[in-house]
């Protein structure tokens, strides 16, 4: 019989944690539906990049408010998860705070659990006013409505209560150490819970455990939940941040990767001894297709770009397009992608493999207007803190509508023609390219 | 300085068996749009007065094929682009100097693999080492104590990430420079990038050359200074769509030495 609560334990965690890695099997195996691309260049670039913008938050701390705010919050969830390193080995043993032998260091680490606990609740309480009091812009925007803003309170909600509940557990604690309590081993500081105590008083013993254990319970499957919610989430990048960072851009911002089907094709018209009428070579492939219409015409860091988006909206509030009011945004570039491979995943998911459901990101999420009001700037790609790069599948996608569709806007086929015909976008004669010389 | 501008070929340079020190790449607004060619005039008459040997391609020049690449047209992009390093690479050309930051990019990142591998600068940065050299001289002159704001191009800045050179050439001219509320990486886009000076915008509240325009007047400059002839034309259209061209000259840094040192 007393072995119940372990055992209990145990299947909890189990299960917890196998969803959890089922969900993410999902997720390599989507993001593996993409191209694959070659990232073993810059390494030390790269590696760079993951200390400085990920580990290190540097692009966070752009705008101060919401930059320490964040970091407040990301330091307090990794540093507390030692603590529940402990509760889980507690919880399996039965044990109770296992790491108390460690003495005054325990002390030490006890004490800053409960300062970040109470950082992070303060800090999350203040991201819970930016977002619902203040209505800042960036979270009022057209894509976030429904779930992308339910989403992101319920994040702030599930770490407010997890805070709550770790520090009402250490109160129970405390006060149950100072009654002596058997099993309750006096270790520990506890500059935070031990406001909260005194609530606790006049409470019996029996009480006192029933609470304890309660918060206990609640806190390890509340993050354990939590752990399972990350899939449905934008909260996902607490861990896609790192690989995502790690595998963006290292070249130039203004550098765009050159089709390599294209440079053959082009390379073959332009070789004056080429047959245009011979066969394709043996085992040549199909003709490509060029540009995406779709997810799996996208490439694997892409795709990963799209679970790791945090839907913070940096992006699109420095998007000219978007601040003067045009559909573009380039998070929605980002969350329709996401929702198409979802989408997709879970078509594979039933079928076995993809079966054509007449739908696809081009046109049924991604509206030909938003692509064609891009700049190019860049300003997405430089103001996202996790690297994620929106203007290479606005590309990709303009990619598709001009080379297969046709599908340019008319004033732009007309630029291009004049391109083709005379090298200059405008209808002047390539031999007057030099007239201005003599000009007055 | 007499009137008259040197401006040499490549083809010229060949006939005679000899190689300049770097090509000027004009572009296609520097050659045909009005408003351009004076940038291009004024950056040559730079060059000629710090003595620099230098050619262009004249009719031998091509569009870069930026604007095709970034409407989704790979294919004339790379028809473009091998056109032109054919001609290039017949010239052995190592170094070039462009005044517009779309060339600049197109040419410096994605040239290489397609074969066309050049050392490639922007105009200011050009003029800044020979400034540092001390192959030109600029001195306050004429701009001296005025209020300038600098207008970031995207395909410099951000792009490439060349936020200096262009300062510094203006804190030559002892100018007093302001910075808009979005400058350097955060720039905000003339609205020009990306094959939009060749389409009509999408619907929308604004132009998007009405909101730089915008945050450029409100710092009360004398002067939007601008390195790139797109920005500029967005520039000009947006100061005269405010009735500020009165007040506000929209001109290129190379105009601006240019014109303070009465070249
Ligand atoms: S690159 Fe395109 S999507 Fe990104 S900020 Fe600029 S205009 Fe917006
Ligand atoms: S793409 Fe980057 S900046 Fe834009 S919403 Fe996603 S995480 Fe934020």
């Amino acid at each position: 019989m007393q072995y119940i609560p372990n055992i209990l334990f145990l299947i909890a965690l189990v299960v917890g944690v196998g969803f959890f890695t089922m969900n993410i099997r999902k997720v390599i195996r989507n993001i593996k539906l993409g191209h694959g691309v070659d990232t073993s260049d810059h390494k030390a670039e790269r590696w760079g990049n993951v200390f400085r913008i990920a580990l290190g938050q540097s692009k966070m701390v752009v705008r101060p408010i919401p930059g320490l705010l964040h970091i407040v919050v990301y330091v307090g969830f990794i540093i507390i998860n030692i603590e529940v390193m402990e509760i889980v080995i507690d919880g399996i043993f039965g044990t109770h705070r296992i790491f108390s032998f460690l003495g005054p260091v325990y002390d030490f680490l006890i004490a800053s659990f409960e300062i970040l606990a109470l950082l992070v609740l303060v800090g999350v309480i203040l991201f819970w006013t930016r977002r619902n009091v203040q209505k800042l812009k960036r979270f009022w925007a057209r894509e976030m409505t429904e779930w992308p803003k339910n989403d992101g309170n319920f994040i702030l909600y599930f770490e407010m209560i997890l805070m709550v509940l770790f520090l009402t557990m250490n109160a129970a604690d405390l006060q149950l150490q100072q009654m002596g309590a058997a099993h309750y081993t006096q270790a520990g500081s506890f500059p935070v819970s031990s406001f909260i105590a005194p609530l606790f008083e006049n409470f019996s013993e029996a009480t006192l455990i029933i609470i304890e254990r309660t918060a206990w319970w609640l806190h390890i499957l509340g993050i354990l939940i939590f752990l399972n919610y990350l899939y449905w989430s934008k909260h996902l990048h607490i861990m896609l941040a790192f690989p995502n960072v790690y595998f963006g851009k290292v070249v130039p911002k203004g550098k765009f990767k050159n089709l390599e089907a294209v440079t053959n094709e082009v390379k073959l018209m332009m070789d004056p001894n080429a047959d245009p009428f011979a066969a394709p070579a043996e085992g040549a492939e199909a003709p490509a297709k060029f540009g995406a219409s779709d997810v799996m015409d996208l490439n694997q860091i892409q795709l990963l770009n799209a679970y790791t988006c945090t839907e913070c909206g940096r992006c699109t509030s420095e998007c000219p397009a978007n601040i003067t009011g045009k559909k573009l945004s380039p998070r929605k570039i980002m969350m329709d992608t996401r929702d198409r491979l979802e989408e997709v995943g879970k078509n594979i998911t039933k079928n076995g493999e993809f079966k054509p459901d007449g739908k696809q990101l081009l046109g049924d999420y991604i509206l030909h207007e938003e692509l064609w009001a891009c700049t190019t700037c860049n300003a997405c790609v430089e103001a996202c803190p996790v690297s994620i790069d929106p203007l290479s599948i606005i590309m990709d996608m303009r990619q598709y509508l001009v080379m297969e569709q046709s599908a340019a806007p008319m004033e732009l086929n007309g630029a291009m023609t004049n391109i083709e015909n005379n090298g200059a976008p405008w209808p002047y004669n390539q031999m007057d390219r030099l007239n201005w010389k003599n000009e007055a | 300085m007499s009137d008259a501008i040197k401006v040499p070929t490549m083809a010229e340079y060949m006939a005679q068996g000899k190689q300049p020190e770097v090509l000027f790449w004009v572009g296609c607004a520097g050659s045909f749009d009005d408003r351009a060619k004076k940038i291009t005039k004024a950056f040559v008459k730079l060059l000629n007065n710090a003595g620099v040997d230098f050619a262009v391609l004249g009719t031998e020049e091509s569009c870069t094929g930026d604007p095709a690449k970034r409407a989704g047209n790979e294919f004339l992009f790379q028809m473009q682009a091998m056109g032109n390093i054919e001609v290039l690479n017949s010239y052995e050309v190592k170094k070039i100097v462009t005044a517009c930051p779309h060339c600049f990019n197109t040419i410096k990142n994605e040239y290489p693999e397609l074969g066309g591998n050049y050392e490639v600068v922007h105009h200011t940065q050009f003029l800044k080492s020979l400034l540092s050299e001390g192959r030109l001289k600029v001195e306050g002159g004429k701009f001296k104590g005025k209020r300038i704001t600098f207008h970031d191009p995207c395909y410099l800045g951000r792009a490439n990430g060349e936020y200096e050179a262009p300062r510094e050439l203006l804190q030559k001219l002892e100018v007093e420079l302001v910075e808009m509320k979005r400058c350097k990486s955060r720039g905000l886009c003339c609205g020009a990038g990306g094959a939009q000076m060749f389409k009509e915008p999408e619907e929308g509240k604004k132009d998007v050359n009405i909101e730089r325009t915008e945050e450029a007047i409100e710092t009360k400059p004398d002067i939007i200074a601008a390195g790139c002839p797109f920005c500029n034309t967005m520039l000009t259209d947006g100061v005269k769509g405010k009735d500020k061209e009165g007040d506000i000259a929209v001109m290129d840094v190379a105009e601006m030495i240019a014109t303070a040192e009465d070249f």
